[in-house]
């Protein structure tokens, strides 16, 4: 530490200050390494590994043996791929659906009534919660004999349903359990998005006698479009990779009508162990979400706002 | 309620806009009541959490409408935290078998604090270096660092497993936490964003009266950055606290075991015919709390930070 500072010291009363054509290599090297030392060998490494164990046959016990695209042929001819990316996709599209229309809803009427801290922090309350305790406490509420959602039901008479028992509701169950968990912190997107539109322009709408839904969808909706597609690009690429709430709850059943794509991947290779062909499904998956990922910010036109 | 829309205090702050006067009560008492229900559901989950665990399982089925504990015990608590014998816990509705969440408590302790400490400070190196020192390919490992956030945890949850396995790091606490240790693309994109904003002037007046790059980094940097850094360390706990998969598979065994997957365990132990809810619930709520609490505290840093980083 002495001998870093003294010849800084020197070169400082040597050098004139401000013009710093030098690259501070040495210095650089030493704050970057640990982290990059993290990104190689936990990131950059096993993503080629990943690669590589897709073109191959893995089942941990014994060498990973090269088998070409063998993984690839079966797995587009697997039923239940298919199976996963339908039910991933029918989870994703009432999940994001629902979703950001209430926190929008949400959002807006934070905007319009409130800026309680309390209000905000009691929206976001479930997100800081796990997802497996959310799910547990779900899983309980709506239990089909004594939970008290069914009990709910029974009271406005209403036959019970087996929210997880019948494969025609456990993924629209699943689905909103998650939507409870996100949709204040998304809502809280939203507001944050909503507080960067100019008040001018609501006040001249006003004067033009606008009505709140003409507001709504001529100024507001317009304005929020670049924060509305990042929030869709991120929780959509979330949405995806649904797992700990299948995990402690359906396991994937009843039947395979919760077999997720995540589900999927992880029965393949830990309770099958086979690497290889789950390694394969994960990279359909990756190229699937950057896909997704890019149209929505193409369509959306992400980088541009509309308040030039 | 019943106030006009011009009444001062129904139009607080400059970013909510001044309403028509011809807008009714009636509207505006309607979007109280859609609030009060979005409120409502949002916090129901929670008191009937404490609700059921303050119940005796026995108990729950025959009142399954009482929107009170039913047989009102502390049972629940000392059930899972190994303080009530066989035949109380037996007598209760639980399952027999011996749980300790204090263990897993420990354990969610350890792993979450150095996950936290580690990532946070390399993190925080890191987007130094990458916003304030100039030196060859400093952007392309930017961008490279930035790409990882792209890529789907299972891509590289797979190949990790196989390394840490390798290592003989399974069922340890470094092999939990090892993978997220050095860094995580978004601790060093969230500080760097940060450190972006301090002025250079007030570190090259450190350096010109001879501070090195570390020494301005501890002495001025950190100090100004405690804010984020603080934020950075929140955001970090609670994800590392209420994750799930990872620790699942490297993690399984009970010496190291944390609450998330020992949740998992306890609800699948639970016998088929007769679920321990009220140890469940007890047990969801031992999960839960620490993180309940730091909110309590922290609450309004936590709610400020969304929105800015808006990527977590």
């Amino acid at each position: 530490m002495t001998t870093i500072t003294s010849r800084l010291r020197v070169r400082g009363q040597t050098r004139p200050p401000r013009s710093r054509p030098r690259s501070d290599l040495r210095a650089a090297a030493m704050f970057v390494l640990p982290a990059t030392i993290g990104f190689v060998v936990f990131y950059l490494w096993p993503a080629l590994r990943g690669v590589y164990y897709s073109f191959t046959d893995f089942s941990v016990l014994s060498p990973a043996e090269w088998v070409g695209t063998d993984n690839y042929e079966t797995l587009i001819q697997d039923d239940l791929v298919r199976n996963a990316f339908g039910v991933t996709l029918q989870y994703v599209l009432i999940n994001i659906g629902a979703q950001t229309v209430l926190a929008m809803g949400l959002a807006v009427l934070m905007h319009r009534l409130t800026k309680s801290m309390a209000v905000r922090g009691a929206l976001l309350l479930p997100y800081l919660v796990a997802n497996v305790v959310v799910a547990l406490t779900w899983f309980w509420m709506l239990d089909y004999q004594i939970g008290i959602v069914n009990q709910g039901l029974d009271w406005v008479g209403i036959d019970r349903v087996a929210f997880f028992g019948d494969s025609a509701w456990a993924i629209p169950t699943i689905a909103m359990i998650n939507v409870w968990r996100h949709v204040g912190y998304t809502a809280l997107l939203i507001f944050a998005g909503l507080q960067t539109i100019p008040p001018h322009l609501y006040e001249a709408a006003a004067l033009d006698g606008s009505g709140e839904v003409r507001t709504f969808f001529k100024i507001t909706l317009p304005l929020l479009r670049p924060v509305l597609a990042m929030v869709l690009v991120i929780t959509v690429t979330g949405s995806f990779q649904i797992f700990d709430t299948v995990a402690v709850t359906t396991a994937g059943g009843p039947v395979n009508a919760t077999r997720v794509i995540y589900y999927y991947i992880y029965d393949l290779a830990f309770t099958r162990y086979e690497f290889g062909y789950a390694s394969a499904l994960s990279v359909v998956l990756f190229v699937v979400l950057a896909s997704v990922a890019f149209a929505q910010i193409k369509l959306l036109r992400a980088g541009e706002s509309d308040l030039a | 309620m019943a106030v006009t829309s011009t009444a001062p205090d129904t139009v607080p702050t400059t970013s909510t806009y001044r309403e028509p006067r011809r807008r009714p009560a009636f509207g505006r008492l309607l979007a109280w009541v859609f609030m009060a229900l979005g409120l409502v559901v949002t916090l129901f989950p929670f008191y009937w959490m404490l609700r059921t665990a303050l119940s005796n399982t026995r108990a729950l089925a025959a009142n399954a409408d009482s929107l009170l504990p039913t047989g009102f015990t502390l049972g629940a608590f000392e059930r899972v935290l190994g303080l009530s014998t066989t035949a109380e816990a037996i007598a209760q509705g639980g399952s027999g078998a011996s749980v300790n969440f204090w263990i897993y408590l420990r354990n969610s302790v350890v792993v979450a604090t150095t996950s936290t400490a580690g990532q946070v400070f390399f993190g925080a190196l890191a987007a130094y270096a990458f916003a304030r020192l100039s030196w060859p390919g400093r952007d392309k490992l930017f961008f490279a660092f930035i790409t990882a956030l792209m890529i789907p945890p299972i891509f590289t949850i797979l190949p990790n497993f196989i390394l840490i396995k390798d290592l003989g790091l399974l069922d340890t606490y470094l092999g939990i936490v090892l993978p997220t240790l050095l860094m995580t693309p978004f601790s060093v994109f969230f500080l760097r964003q940060f450190f972006l904003g301090i002025p250079r002037e007030i570190e090259e007046a450190a350096m010109i009266d001879g501070a090195g790059r570390f020494r301005v980094f501890f002495t001025i940097i950190v100090p100004m950055s405690a804010a984020p850094i603080t934020t950075l360390s929140l955001l970090t706990y609670i994800t590392s606290w209420n994750d799930y998969l990872w620790p699942l598979l490297v993690g399984k065994s009970e010496s190291v075991r944390v609450l998330t997957v020992a949740l998992g365990l306890f609800r699948s132990q639970t016998p088929q015919g007769s679920p321990d809810w009220a140890g469940l619930m007890a047990a969801t709520l031992i999960a839960a709390l620490p993180i309940l609490v730091i909110y309590a505290f922290v609450g309004p840093r936590l709610i400020n930070s969304i929105g800015f980083s808006g990527i977590k």
